[in-house]
C-alpha cells in the first residue's frame, strides 16, 4: 500500500516501498551459540555452576539448599518461611543482622536468604571491587546463623500480618483456595500458615532445620558476573573443598488428592467482580506430552492471540484478566487451572462462556491456522530462552536441582515442531477433565445477574482466620 | 583457614580488581548510544547490545491522564489498549468498508448517548431504541473485524513481553523480538499510529471497566489509593486516577479517543528506543522510512492548570471491612526542580531496604508495620507531586500510631544532620543500583528513553546519579522543613469494620 509519502521519506531513494506485511523480509537468524555455564562437582556432592559475563562490574551468585517448605512438619507450616528470613536477618555468631545491614549497604551490596517448596538459598549480588568482603558474609551467614530472637519475633509479626490480611484481596483468596481445591487443604503444595503453626516455630526449631540442611552434597552453588571462571573455580574449591558430606538426599515424594469436582463459593461483599478459577490437578513437566501440552496452551490459554483472550475479552469484554494453562511442574503434577475475573453482573455467563470453550476445545481440537500460530509463536520466541547468561545459569540450576538432563532445551524446539493438531487433541482430550473441575467463584453474590446455583450445588467456603492472637 | 590458602586467596581477589573496565559509565554510553531527531519530530534512540540475536523497544508518548479534562478520564489508558486493535489492513477484512461502518456507530452512539444524558425530558423508550440502534451498527461493523490481529501477528513473529502501559506522566509501549525482525518491528510499531482503527471501541471500554473494577473498586488498597490522590489535589489533573472515573469510563467514544489522539499522538511527542543485537545505521534507516510516515503535527499546548498551594491539612477516613492502611502524603516540586535530587536522596534514605529509618522505627523498633515506604514523584513526577508515605500496620495497631511514628521521622529529618555514614550509603546505592539496571535490552530502552523524554537528554540517567553525590545535609533538613509542613498534608487511612456477611475475619 503506497501512502502520501513525506519529503523525509523520499530522500531516501533506495527505500523500498513497501507493499505490507508479507514483503517485509526475515532473514535468517545469524548463528548464535548460547554461552554455556562451567559445572564442576566437589568430591563433596557440592555441585557448582560458573557462568562469566563481563558486560558489567557485578559478581552475583546464589547456594540453593535442597529441601523446602514441602517438607516442612504440618505443625509447624511456615517454619521454612521464618528460617528464609531471620537466617539472614537473625545474623552470624559474630555479628547482629543489623551490622551486616550497615556493612553491605555501604557497599552497594546485598546478601540474601530466602525460603521456598523446595529449596532454601543464600544470595548476593556486589560489585566486583567488594567481592572479597561480601563474599566472607556469605560464608559466615551460610557456616554460622545466630537465629537471634528479636529478628524471629520480627518475622512471626510479618507473618501474622500476612495472615491477618489474607482475606483482603479477592484474586489472593482465590488462587489460596484453589490449590486447595487441587492438592488438597492440608497438602504441602497448599496448607496455609496458621497462627497456631507460627506459635509453634521456635529458635531451636531453625537451627534443626539449619543443622539437617546445611550439607555440602545438598548445595548448588551458582555464580555469575565479572570473573574469571578458572580462578572463581579453584577459589570455590578451596573455600567448600573441605566441607563434609552429609546423609544422601530424599525425594520428597508428595501424594496427589483425589479430585474435589465440584462448585464451590466464596461470598465477599466488598467487591463488584468476580474471581473465578476452574482447576484440577496438571502434569509434570517430564510428561510424554509436555510438548504437545505447550502448543496446547499458547494456542488455547496464551497470550493476546489465544482462544480464551479472543472469546472472552475481545469479543465479548467480559474481563481484563483471563488465562490459564494445564500446568506443569518439576518434580510433581502442577495446577491445570483456568482463571478471569468479571463483574458481579456476568458471573455466571463467564463460567459457562469458559466451560463452553473448554467443551469446544476438547470436541475440535485447535484449528488448523491456530496450531501453525501456537507453533509459530513457540518456534519464532524461542531464542528467548538464552537471550541472557543469567537466564541459561537459572535454567541450568533448576535442571540440576530436580535431576532433568543438561540438554532439556535442545530437545525442546525438534519436539515442538512435531507436534501434530492430532497430539494437541488427543492431550486435551486426556489432561483437561471437565468431570474433575473444581469451579471456584469469589465475589458478591447479592449482585449476580444469574444465580450461581444455576450451574449445579453450590458448597461454601469458610474462610475464617483461625485463632487470631489477643491483640497485644 | 590456613595462610597458604589465603595467599592465593589475595591473588584471586587481585586479578577481579585489574579485569577491563566494563561499559558502565556515561563515557562508555557516548559511544554506544546514537541520537536523531526524524524531520518530523520523533526522536529514536539506538543502543548496540550484542548479548543474543534479540532486541528490545520501547515507544514512549508524552502523553498520560494528566492530559485529561473532565468527562474524558481515562481516556489515556483507553486509547493504550486500542492501540492493539490493529490499523486500516491489520485487524479487518475491508478497511473501507469498516471505516463507514464505524462511521455509524459513533453517530448511532452520540444519539444514544446525548438521549441517555437529558437531565430533563428523558424519553426512556427513545434511549431503548437509540441503544438497540447503537448495537446494531456495532454488529455491523464487527463483521470487518480479524480479532486479535495486531497481538497475533506479533507473537506469531516471535515477539515477547507484547504489553504497555499507562501512567499519569505518559504511554509506553514494548516487547521484544528476534533480531531478523527489525524490518517487521518497525512496520508494525510506526503502523499502529500512523493509522489506528478504533474498531470494537466499546466492547474494549468493558475490558478497561473490568479493569477498573480489579484494581481499584474491589482492592482495599486501590479504594484507598483512588481517595488520597483525589483530597491531595484539587486542581490539577493528578488529582484524577490514570484509570478513570467510573461514569467516564462509561461515556467517552472513540470519536473522543481520535481526538485525543490526533492531538496528542504527534511526533514531536514520540520516543522510540531500540537497544540490542542491531545495527546502528539499518535501525536509523528503518526506523527513518517507517516512523517518518507519521506527519509533522504540532504539539499541543501545556496542562495550564497548577495545584495551588495547599491552606490547610486535608485527611480522608475509609472505613472499609479490611486491615488498617495509611498514606500521608505532601505537596513537592516538578521533577525537573533543582531539589529533586534532595527527594532522592530523601526517598532512599527513609525507605529502601532494612537500613531505612521507617524501616529500623516503624517495622524494627516500634513493630507498628510490617511495612512502610514512601512514595517518590506520586502520582507522576511531570508537573509538581507527592512524596508520600505509607504504612501497613501489624495485628492490633492503628493507622493513627503510624502518624505519629512518622512524624517523629520527619521531625529529625528537620532537627537533625544526617550522619556522613548514613549519606554515604545512599550515594553509594544509587551508583550500584545505576549499574545494574544497565544489564538489559528493555531496561536500558525504557531507562534512556525515560530520561530523553522527560529531561530532553538521556545522560541524565547518569548525571543525576552525580548530582545525587552533592546532596548535603543541610540540602536535607532545608527541604524537609519546606516540605513536611501541616498546612501541606494530606493524609489517607483505612479504619477496619466487621466484614458483612459472614466469611471474613475480624
Amino acid at each position: 500500500m503506497i501512502r502520501r509519502l513525506s519529503v523525509a521519506f523520499l530522500l531516501l531513494a533506495a527505500a523500498p516501498v513497501f507493499a505490507g506485511l508479507a514483503d517485509i523480509p526475515r532473514p535468517p537468524l545469524p548463528p548464535f551459540t548460547p554461552a554455556k555455564p562451567v559445572r564442576v562437582v566437589l568430591p563433596n556432592g557440592m555441585v557448582v555452576f560458573l557462568m562469566e559475563d563481563h558486560e558489567l562490574p557485578l559478581i552475583q551468585g546464589s547456594i540453593l539448599v535442597r529441601g523446602g517448605a514441602v517438607r516442612e512438619p504440618a505443625d509447624k507450616v511456615g517454619l521454612v518461611g521464618i528460617y528464609g528470613e531471620v537466617w539472614r536477618t537473625g545474623g552470624t555468631t559474630a555479628r547482629t543482622g543489623d551490622e551486616l545491614d550497615d556493612f553491605l549497604e555501604a557497599r552497594g551490596a546485598k546478601v540474601e536468604t530466602g525460603g521456598s517448596d523446595d529449596t532454601t538459598s543464600v544470595s548476593w549480588d556486589c560489585l566486583v571491587e567488594s567481592f572479597d568482603e561480601v563474599f566472607p558474609v556469605v560464608l559466615d551467614v551460610l557456616q554460622n546463623p545466630a537465629f537471634r530472637e528479636d529478628k524471629i519475633a520480627l518475622a512471626k509479626r510479618q507473618t501474622e500480618t500476612a495472615i491477618s490480611r489474607r482475606n483482603d484481596d479477592a484474586a489472593a483468596i482465590a488462587r489460596r483456595e484453589a490449590r486447595k481445591l487441587v492438592y488438597g487443604a492440608d497438602s504441602p503444595y497448599a496448607r496455609t500458615i496458621e497462627y497456631a503453626t507460627l506459635a509453634a516455630i521456635d529458635r531451636d526449631s531453625l537451627l534443626a532445620w539449619h543443622r539437617e540442611h546445611l550439607h555440602p552434597n545438598r548445595m548448588i552453588v551458582a555464580v555469575s558476573g565479572d570473573f574469571d571462571a578458572k580462578k572463581m573455580e579453584a577459589r570455590l574449591r578451596r573455600t567448600f573443598g573441605s566441607w563434609k558430606k552429609g546423609p544422601a538426599v530424599t525425594a520428597a515424594n508428595v501424594p496427589i488428592a483425589k479430585a474435589r469436582p465440584g462448585l464451590y463459593f466464596v461470598d465477599k461483599a466488598d467487591v463488584n467482580q468476580s474471581n473465578v478459577r476452574v482447576v484440577h490437578v496438571g502434569v509434570r513437566r517430564d510428561d510424554p506430552d509436555f510438548y504437545a501440552l505447550e502448543v496446547l496452551n499458547e494456542a488455547f490459554s496464551g497470550g493476546f492471540s489465544s482462544r480464551l483472550f479472543l472469546e472472552i475479552r475481545t469479543k465479548r469484554g467480559l474481563a481484563y484478566s483471563v488465562g490459564g494453562a494445564v500446568g506443569s511442574a518439576y518434580d510433581h503434577a502442577g495446577v491445570t487451572g483456568y482463571s478471569t475475573a468479571t463483574k458481579s453482573e456476568t458471573t455466571v455467563e463467564s463460567i459457562e462462556t469458559l466451560r463452553a470453550e473448554i467443551a469446544r476445545l476438547q470436541k475440535e481440537g485447535v484449528a488448523a491456522a491456530d496450531l501453525a500460530r501456537a507453533k509459530d509463536s513457540i518456534l519464532n520466541s524461542f531464542v528467548f530462552q538464552f537471550d541472557s547468561k543469567q537466564e541459561i545459569l537459572s535454567q541450568q540450576v533448576t535442571y540440576e536441582l530436580y535431576g532433568y538432563p543438561a540438554d532439556l532445551l535442545d530437545r525442546y524446539r525438534p519436539a515442538i515442531d512435531k507436534v501434530t493438531a492430532d497430539d494437541v487433541l488427543r492431550a486435551a482430550r486426556k489432561h483437561i477433565r471437565p468431570s474433575e473441575f473444581a469451579v471456584l467463584v469469589v465475589g458478591k453474590s447479592a449482585d449476580f445477574g444469574r444465580p450461581l446455583s444455576e450451574l449445579g450445588t453450590v458448597t461454601p467456603i469458610d474462610i475464617t482466620i483461625p485463632g487470631a492472637p489477643e491483640k497485644r | 583457614m590456613n595462610p597458604r590458602l589465603s595467599v592465593a586467596l589475595t591473588a584471586v581477589v587481585a586479578s577481579l580488581a585489574v579485569l577491563p573496565a566494563a561499559a558502565q559509565d556515561l563515557a562508555s554510553f557516548e559511544k554506544r548510544v546514537t541520537l536523531k531527531k526524524l524531520p518530523n519530530g520523533l526522536t529514536v534512540l539506538v543502543v548496540e547490545r550484542k548479548e543474543a540475536p534479540v532486541f528490545s523497544y520501547v515507544t514512549r508518548v508524552d502523553v498520560g491522564s494528566a492530559q485529561e479534562v473532565a468527562g474524558i478520564t481515562g481516556l489515556a489508558h483507553m486509547f493504550e489498549h486500542m492501540a492493539f486493535k490493529g490499523t486500516d489492513v491489520i485487524g479487518t477484512t475491508d478497511g473501507a468498508a469498516e471505516k463507514a461502518a464505524l462511521a455509524k456507530v459513533e453517530e448511532a452512539y452520540a444519539a444514544y448517548d446525548s438521549a441517555r444524558r437529558k437531565t430533563a425530558g428523558r424519553d426512556e423508550k427513545d434511549v431503548a431504541r437509540l441503544e438497540s440502534a447503537w448495537k446494531a451498527a456495532i454488529a455491523e461493523a464487527d463483521k470487518f473485524v480479524v480479532p486479535g490481529a495486531f497481538g497475533e501477528i506479533v507473537e506469531r513473529e516471535g515477539g515477547v513481553g507484547l504489553n504497555a502501559s499507562t501512567s499519569s506522566d505518559e504511554t509506553t509501549y514494548f516487547y521484544s523480538m528476534p533480531s531478523n525482525r527489525l524490518e517487521l518491528w518497525a512496520y508494525l510499531e510506526s503502523e499502529r499510529f500512523v493509522k489506528p482503527s478504533l474498531r470494537e471501541f466499546y466492547k474494549e471500554r468493558d475490558v478497561v471497566m473490568e479493569e477498573r473494577r480489579m484494581r481499584t473498586d474491589s482492592r482495599p488498597g486501590g479504594r484507598l489509593l483512588e481517595e488520597f490522590v483525589s483530597a491531595a489535589f484539587i486542581a490539577h489533573p493528578y488529582g484524577n486516577g490514570v484509570i478513570g472515573w467510573a461514569s467516564d469510563l462509561s461515556s467517552f467514544s472513540a470519536t473522543d479517543a481520535q481526538r485525543f489522539y490526533e492531538q496528542h499522538y504527534v511526533p514531536e511527542n514520540m520516543y522510540v528506543a531500540v537497544v540490542g543485537d542491531v545495527k546502528t545505521a539499518e535501525t536509523l534507516r528503518l526506523v527513518e522510512e517507517y516512523f517518518g510516515r507519521l506527519p509533522a503535527r504540532p504539539r499541543p499546548g501545556p496542562v495550564r492548570t497548577v495545584e495551588p498551594a495547599q491552606r490547610g491539612a486535608r485527611e480522608v477516613v475509609l472505613k472499609d471491612p479490611s486491615q488498617p492502611l495509611y498514606y500521608e502524603g505532601y505537596h513537592k516540586p516538578e521533577g525537573q526542580h533543582p531539589d529533586e535530587p534532595v527527594f532522592d536522596v530523601l526517598a532512599d534514605l527513609l525507605a529502601t531496604g532494612r537500613t531505612s529509618r521507617l524501616y529500623r522505627s516503624l517495622v524494627r523498633d516500634k513493630k507498628l508495620c510490617a511495612a512502610a515506604g514512601a512514595l517518590h514523584g506520586f502520582p507522576g513526577n511531570k508537573y509538581p507531586n507527592l512524596f508520600a508515605f505509607y504504612g501497613v500496620t501489624t495485628p492490633g495497631h492503628t493507622a493513627d500510631e503510624v502518624r505519629g511514628a512518622l512524624q517523629a521521622e520527619i521531625d529529625r529529618l528537620k532537627n537533625e544532620d544526617v550522619p556522613a555514614e548514613e549519606l554515604k550509603m545512599v550515594k553509594t546505592r544509587t551508583k550500584a543500583d545505576l549499574i545494574r539496571g544497565l544489564g538489559s535490552n528493555i531496561g536500558l530502552a525504557r531507562q534512556l528513553s525515560y530520561f530523553q523524554m522527560r529531561f530532553g537528554d538521556w545522560r541524565e540517567l547518569f548525571r543525576n546519579v552525580e548530582r545525587i553525590q552533592s546532596v548535603t545535609p543541610a540540602d536535607i533538613r532545608r527541604v524537609a522543613k519546606a516540605t513536611f509542613r501541616e498546612e501541606n498534608r494530606t493524609v489517607a487511612r483505612i479504619e477496619s469494620i466487621p466484614r458483612t456477611p459472614a466469611g471474613g475475619a475480624q
